[in-house]
């Protein structure tokens, strides 16, 4: 237990000393889409009722959860590897199991983190309406935690950043931006709602949402098991990458 | 008594080039062990095997009598590793990264040894320091500090002195010397043969993943009377 907490912490604090970058920047990022988008639509636009930069609020603070939740752990692994210092790690009596529940949980802190950085920043522009909370912290925790498994194994599977980079920007961006972040699916063509159906961050995004506005393009229990069902999908394959010793262990 | 290493016919393959073939050998508890060799001869892959970070194709391994496979938590704990390469953390400071190191070792609330391991190798006035900022020599000494924060019996340093000054490398070498005088088991690889010499109680050389001598110093060394450990180990590898 000892040695979880220590990796863990170790890897909260190591975001934290660089959280200008870690933390602040994926604030600023939400802003200037909430800036942009806001004032060139909310005018024009209201999704459920809902005036445009109100809905674009938690799609904004969900997405920053999960693209930072896979930042870190994919990042944090992929520093240690090319420099070296991973062997710090590998060396102690630390159990396959500790090491992803550390890495993960790491990764679904600095997700929460930086969502109520972004609450707290765009709260001047959009009133924030909670209709229940609890359906918020379900997907934050639980969407965090696929991202962050997702991460260990991206981080693990990448020899070099740009690969790293191309995990990043050709899977995790283009669903993370093709999800609902920024639009309802209703408003898609038939082809791309169906499409929208296949991709496990549309249910993320949808259910975080209806935490909100008590409103969303699926019921949120439905979501809310799409999510479970892939947390405990990639979870099954990053611990048994990790008891294999995976590109970690030769 | 288990032996504090045992190695049994460990073969370990990359692909076709066969980095050990088929190493076995004891090492007794409270040894000063020199495992000495060219490069590329396998001396690292050992270590690896031994600590975990490769997994051998076959044979047994073993510390203190512990599997490094299969009772893989125990095994670790009873080992220090102080690796070839200089790595470090760059986040932390030098008290943090053994603290940090102590807990992956499930240890807290041992500051009193970690003061004791920074004052006997030199670090005291850089305990807050960030690992950035350290000099090569410095960093070489943290990574000893790392191997050493959970007392491990049985100590496996890989080139402790690569890039070090003479200055470390005496204070380096008188701490592990009261280690070993304490009982722990020293495992060494060096390429300052001289070093090996004046430390090691007995020595095995290893050339092409294979241990082509495994003797005390004395009786290395007696060998070839008037010779120093640079003319044995020459002339071992070449098969004189």
């Amino acid at each position: 237990m000892i040695s979880f907490w220590t990796l863990f912490s170790k890897e909260v604090l190591r975001f934290w000393k660089v959280g200008f970058q870690t933390l602040a920047a994926p604030v600023l990022t939400a802003l200037l889409y909430l800036l942009i988008f806001g004032h060139v639509l909310d005018e024009h636009v209201a999704i459920h009722g809902i005036r445009y930069t109100g809905f674009l609020v938690p799609g904004l603070v969900m997405m920053q959860v999960l693209q930072n939740a896979f930042a870190n752990s994919s990042s944090s692994l992929i520093q240690s590897k090319v420099t070296g210092s991973i062997v710090f790690v590998l060396l102690p009596p630390i159990s396959y199991g500790a090491f992803f529940a550390a890495y993960v949980l790491a990764s679904v802190a600095r997700g929460l983190v930086v969502a109520v950085g972004v609450l707290a920043a765009t709260a001047w522009f959009a009133p924030i309406r909670i209709e229940a909370p609890l359906w918020i912290l379900a997907f934050a925790l639980v969407g965090g935690g696929v991202l962050g498994a997702l991460g260990v194994i991206a981080g693990i599977w990448a020899e070099k950043f740009d690969q790293l980079a191309a995990f990043q920007n050709f899977l995790v961006m283009p669903l993370t931006m093709l999800s609902g972040v920024f639009y309802s699916i209703h408003s898609l063509p038939d082809i791309w709602q169906s499409v929208s159906h296949y991709n496990p961050i549309f249910y993320m995004i949808d259910g975080f949402r209806y935490g909100f506005f008590g409103v969303s393009d699926v019921p949120p229990l439905r979501s809310l098991a799409v999510v479970v069902a892939s947390f405990a999908a990639v979870s099954g394959l990053t611990l048994g990458l990790l008891r294999r010793g995976w590109k970690l262990r030769a | 008594m288990p032996a504090a290493v045992s190695l049994v016919d460990v073969v370990k393959r990359f692909g076709s080039l066969t980095a050990l073939a088929g190493v076995s050998l004891d090492i007794a508890e409270g040894e000063f062990f020199g495992l000495l060799g060219p490069n590329g001869a396998g001396k690292t892959t050992l270590i690896s095997c031994l600590a975990g970070l490769a997994r051998p194709d076959s044979g047994q391994l073993s510390v203190l009598g512990r599997d490094v496979g299969r009772d893989y938590r125990e095994a670790r704990r009873l080992l220090g590793v102080v690796p070839q390469e200089l790595v470090f953390d760059p986040f932390f400071t030098v008290r943090e990264t053994l603290r940090i190191q102590s807990g992956y070792f499930g240890i807290r609330g041992n500051d009193d040894w970690i003061d004791e391991i920074l004052a006997n190798l030199d670090l005291t006035s850089k305990a807050e320091v960030n690992m950035r900022r350290l000099s090569g020599g410095m960093k070489r000494r943290v990574l000893v500090a790392q191997a050493l924060v959970h007392k491990p019996p049985v100590i496996v340093l890989d080139e402790p002195t690569a890039g070090v000054d003479v200055e470390l490398r005496q204070g380096l070498w008188q701490f592990v010397r009261r280690l070993n005088g304490e009982g722990h088991t020293i495992i060494l690889t060096t390429h300052y043969l001289e070093e090996a010499e004046a430390l090691c109680g007995r020595i095995a050389l290893m050339k092409q993943g294979r241990i082509v001598a495994l003797d005390t110093t004395a009786r290395l060394m007696g060998a070839h009377p008037g010779a120093s450990l640079e003319d044995v180990f020459v002339r071992v590898m070449k098969g004189d």
